[in-house]
Parts: C-alpha cells; structure tokens; sequence
C-alpha cells in the first residue's frame, strides 16, 4: 500500500500566528486517521492546507501523489477527495436531492452517474423517502447525513471528515459511526478530526494528537503503551512485604502497592512475565485471587499528551 | 441553475425582479402621459421627457444585483455553505464568474423585460400625440446594450466586495444601493432639464463605467479568492 496523504514539516502562519507547525504525517491507503486535539488546535486548518482550500506557509503535502502546492495539482486534488466541514452548510432553501445535484454537477459527475450515487447513498442514510424535503425542515442528525453523502458524491478516494459527530444525539452518532464503518470497509482513506476519543478510540486505525505541532503518532494501543508502558495488576487475598519483596527480586523496581491488595507492576511483556511473577507470589506464601491488565483509556493518554505537549510521547 | 433555485423560493427577491420593473414601466409613462394636464404639453417637449426617463433603466441595471448578489453570498455565508462549496474542483474564477452570472443575467433581463413594457406603453400612448414611435430611439438603444450591463456589471463587483466585508443581508443591499447615486444623478438632471444626455452623452458614460468595471474587476477578482473568503471574510 502507498501513501494516500503525506505531509513533512507542513507549516500555516497566520501573520505572528502561527496555526500548524511543521507537522510530519503519513496516511496509508484504506486507512482510518484520526486526529485529535484541543479547539484551536489546528486541525480545520490543516485539514484545509490538505484539501487545497489554503495554502501552505512551508513544508510539503501530497494527496494520491498530487502536491498541495503545486497550483496544476489543486484542482485534482479537489476532485479525489471528498470533504464533511465542520458546518454542514447545506442550502437550506433546496431539497436534499437539489442539494445532491448541485454538488454532483459541481463535481462533474455524469447525469447516469450522479442520479445513481444520490440514491445509492440517500438509501444507505435512510434518506431517500426525504429526499424532496427542504433541507432547511431537516433535523441537525438529517443534515449531517445528507452533508456525508455530499462529501462521497464523486467517489472519493480520501474523505475528510471534520467532526462528524459533533451536535448529534446518540443514534444519529452511532448511524454516522457505522456509515464510517462501511466507508473504512470499501478502503477508503479517511482522515477523521474528531473531539470524541471514544469514537476515535472505536474506528481510528492510528490517532495523530495535534496541538499546533503534531505532539504524537500510533495507534491507539502505540500510544498508551508509549506513555504507560504495559502494566500487571496482581489482585490478592493479603498483600504483605515479602510477597512485594519477592516480586522486586525478580528485577521489578517499579511496583506500586495498590488498595484493596493490589500489586500493580510494571512489565514489557505481559504473557511472557505474569507466570514468573505469580510464581514468586505463590512461593513467597501469597494467595493469588486473579491476574489483570491495567489499561488506561484513551482520554488518559489524550490529556497526559495535551497537558504536557507531547514531551513524554 | 442552483441560484435561480434558491432565488424562486425568496419572495422578496422575486417581488425586486418582477415588482420593481413593473412599477416603474407603467408608473413613469401613465404619470406623463394620463393626467388630464399633461395634454397640453406640447409633442416637442413630451417626445424628449419620455425619451429621457429611459435613464431609469440603468438605475434599474445597478440596483437589482445589489439585492441579488447581496443576498448569493451573504446567503451563503449565514447558512455556511461557501466552505463545500469551494471543496470543489471549480476554480476561483469559475465560481466568481457563476456567482456573478447568477447576479447579472436576472437583473439584466428583468431590466430589459421592464425596458420593452416601457417602450411598448410609451409607444402605445404617446404614438398617436407625437405622430410617431418614440421608442427606441439610438439614445435608448445606447443605454440598454451599453450603459445599462455596464452599470450592471459594476454593481455586481461592488455587491461582491460589499457582500464580503459585512454580515448582515439588509446592510449588504443599503451599501451595495449606493451604486445609484451617481447614476441617479444623471437620471435627476434629464428630469430637471439641466442635462438632456443624449446617445453621445450615454456613450461617454457608458466609456466611464468600462473603465470604473476593469478598474473595480482587480478588488473583485483579489477578493473572491478561497484562502481570502474562508480565513478573512468576517
């Protein structure tokens, strides 16, 4: 697989303000990228340099191999990559067909063509029934969905989509999720901006964590591994000093006894280590209850990452 | 095709286009020609007023985009459309030049639809009175293919440039409006018998708005680009 999109040391300067700073990245084919970080964070801008909507102060991008800077390449890249902004901003005064349409011409697509995707992706958002609904009547869940299929009209190859989620109500996010879901299985390339980590969490195959340079790459097991390292929590009946002893032989320094009698230690290798360390456990006269992984979740890593600007990444 | 859409479903855009000519297509001759007073004035000085008021014809070119336009991208920036709208292929001055269109083709016809009533009532009218057709004459043929679309046209730059500094519709169009005042004054000369431009005079005026359109097309064509709208348009 080669890369969809490819960027080095791309920079945005707003006058003194510096938006995006030299960020490096690179988004196989088929892949599912999301990107988070706090607002102003420069996400929008830097999806907007990716999709030729601005330009670039310095450093590199490439869409499919079509550079963002190059004026020849602009409008090609326009074309492969399908795009949900932030603001769905339909017109509000059109049907949701009309909407389609206008989007369809704009993109070029062939009568035939475009008449079918409207309804192909207005069936798969259960919108077709509303199609000749005014788009203004629609609720915000109606909107978003018909802002998607705008966005997959033309058979993109590359699909941004710029908080997908934000604003909805639980079903109308989890019907956005799971259309993302059968995008990510038609290997699409999807570079998802997302506030939301557990969504993230769900469908990203790696997560970028932005916060005006890029302060972190991986996915997400990558990025908790990168920060927590891996750790055993030993639950037991009692937990005395020899059992905490016998554990630090084995070459353990760093051991924390939790409450509840608790042994949290930290180890590389889960599978290959918790034998030996239950095996000193037992032979140190400890009563083993059970054996568990501890896992921060993904908005530990986020906000570990943000506060301290990716220095521990 | 999209414009002429959303345009349909604005009553008060479709009142500008159809009620504004109109009015002014009836109201001006029948104020001249049906008061029982005016039958005295002689055909010398009729056949002149009804060829002057043809003026208001390009006021009419000026004032209808400054509604249309106003509204095309004022429209679209409250309803936040611009930003899809400029992820697509088109190029800037492809989308410059449809927006444009879309501003020019239905103030430039419903002018023209108000100039032909104009003409047909005048020449109805005042056929008979004057012992023959006023309308057209060279002076209104001037205004109508020249005066007029250039008039147009410079309203619909100034509508652009005015429409991506403010916010609000109303004052876009109260900004955009001012375009008139100069030709209003032409208008208001001829009707006060200081000026009685004639087809030389239009053509001179028409020269000067050319130049104030290619002048005005720099700002226009800096202002509508993508980075300018989608980061300093307010």
């Amino acid at each position: 697989m080669g890369a969809a999109i490819e960027a080095q040391g791309l920079t945005k300067r707003f006058g003194e303000v510096t938006a995006v700073q030299d960020v490096t990245l690179r988004v196989e084919e088929g892949e599912v990228f999301g990107f988070l970080g706090p607002n102003g964070a420069g996400k929008t801008t830097t999806v907007r340099m990716l999709c030729c909507l601005i330009s670039k102060t310095s450093g590199n991008a490439s869409i499919e191999g079509y550079e963002i800077g190059k004026k020849e390449d602009q409008v090609k890249v326009r074309e492969i990559v399908g795009i949900l902004p932030e603001n769905v901003g339909l017109y509000e005064e059109l049907t949701a067909y009309r909407n389609l349409d206008f989007y369809g011409r704009m993109f070029g697509c062939p009568d035939r063509q475009r008449q079918e995707a409207i309804e192909r992706l207005l069936k798969m958002l259960d919108l077709w029934d509303k199609r000749d609904r005014i788009a203004g009547t629609f609720s915000k869940g109606m909107k978003q969905k018909v802002a998607i299929a705008r966005a997959l009209l033309h058979d993109p190859r590359v699909v941004f989509l710029d908080e997908p989620t934000a604003n909805l109500d639980p079903e109308s996010a989890k019907t956005t999720r799971d259309f993302i879901l059968e995008l990510k299985k038609e290997k699409r390339t999807i570079f998802l901006n997302t506030h939301n980590l557990d969504e993230a969490q769900r469908i990203c195959d790696r997560i970028g964590v932005l916060k005006t340079s890029l302060i972190a790459v991986g996915s997400p097991d990558e990025l908790r591994a990168s920060l927590w390292g891996r750790k055993t929590v030993v639950h037991l009946v009692t937990l005395g000093r020899t059992i905490t002893a016998a554990v630090r032989d084995l070459g353990y320094s760093q051991i924390e006894e939790a409450g509840m009698n608790k042994l949290i230690i930290d180890v590389k290798d889960p599978d290959a280590e918790n034998p030996a360390i239950v095996g000193a456990i037992v032979r140190a006269g400890g009563e083993v209850r059970f054996v568990t992984e501890l896992r921060p979740t993904l908005e530990d890593v986020y906000l570990r990452l943000v506060k301290s600007g990716g220095a521990q990444a | 095709m999209k414009e002429f859409a959303v345009y349909r479903r604005k009553k008060y855009i479709i009142y500008s286009l159809v009620a504004v000519p109109l009015l002014l297509s009836l109201i001006l001759p029948l104020s001249i020609l049906l008061p029982t007073s005016s039958k005295d004035i002689s055909a010398s000085v009729l056949a002149p007023l009804l060829e002057n008021e043809v003026t208001i014809f390009i006021i009419l070119a000026a004032l209808l985009p400054a509604i249309i336009a106003s509204y095309s991208l004022i429209g679209e920036k409250i309803e936040k459309s611009l930003e899809p709208l400029l992820a697509t292929p088109a190029t800037d001055g492809e989308l410059l030049l449809g927006k444009s269109l879309a501003a020019f083709i239905p103030s430039i016809g419903a002018t023209y639809a108000g100039a032909i009533l104009y003409i047909a009532v005048v020449d109805s009218l005042a056929t008979g009175r004057i012992g023959y057709i006023p309308l057209p004459d060279w002076n209104t043929a001037v205004i109508l293919l020249t005066t007029a679309p250039l008039a147009c046209i410079f309203s619909v730059e100034f509508s652009v440039i005015i429409s991506s500094r403010v916010n609000d519709i109303r004052a876009a169009q109260q900004l955009g409006s001012l375009v008139i005042l100069p030709l209003l004054a032409i208008f208001l000369l001829g009707e006060t018998n200081v000026l009685a431009p004639n087809s030389y005079d239009m053509l001179i005026v028409s020269g000067i708005l050319l130049v104030a359109d290619v002048m005005l097309s720099f700002v226009f064509r800096a202002t509508f680009q993508r980075e300018e709208i989608l980061t300093k348009w307010k």
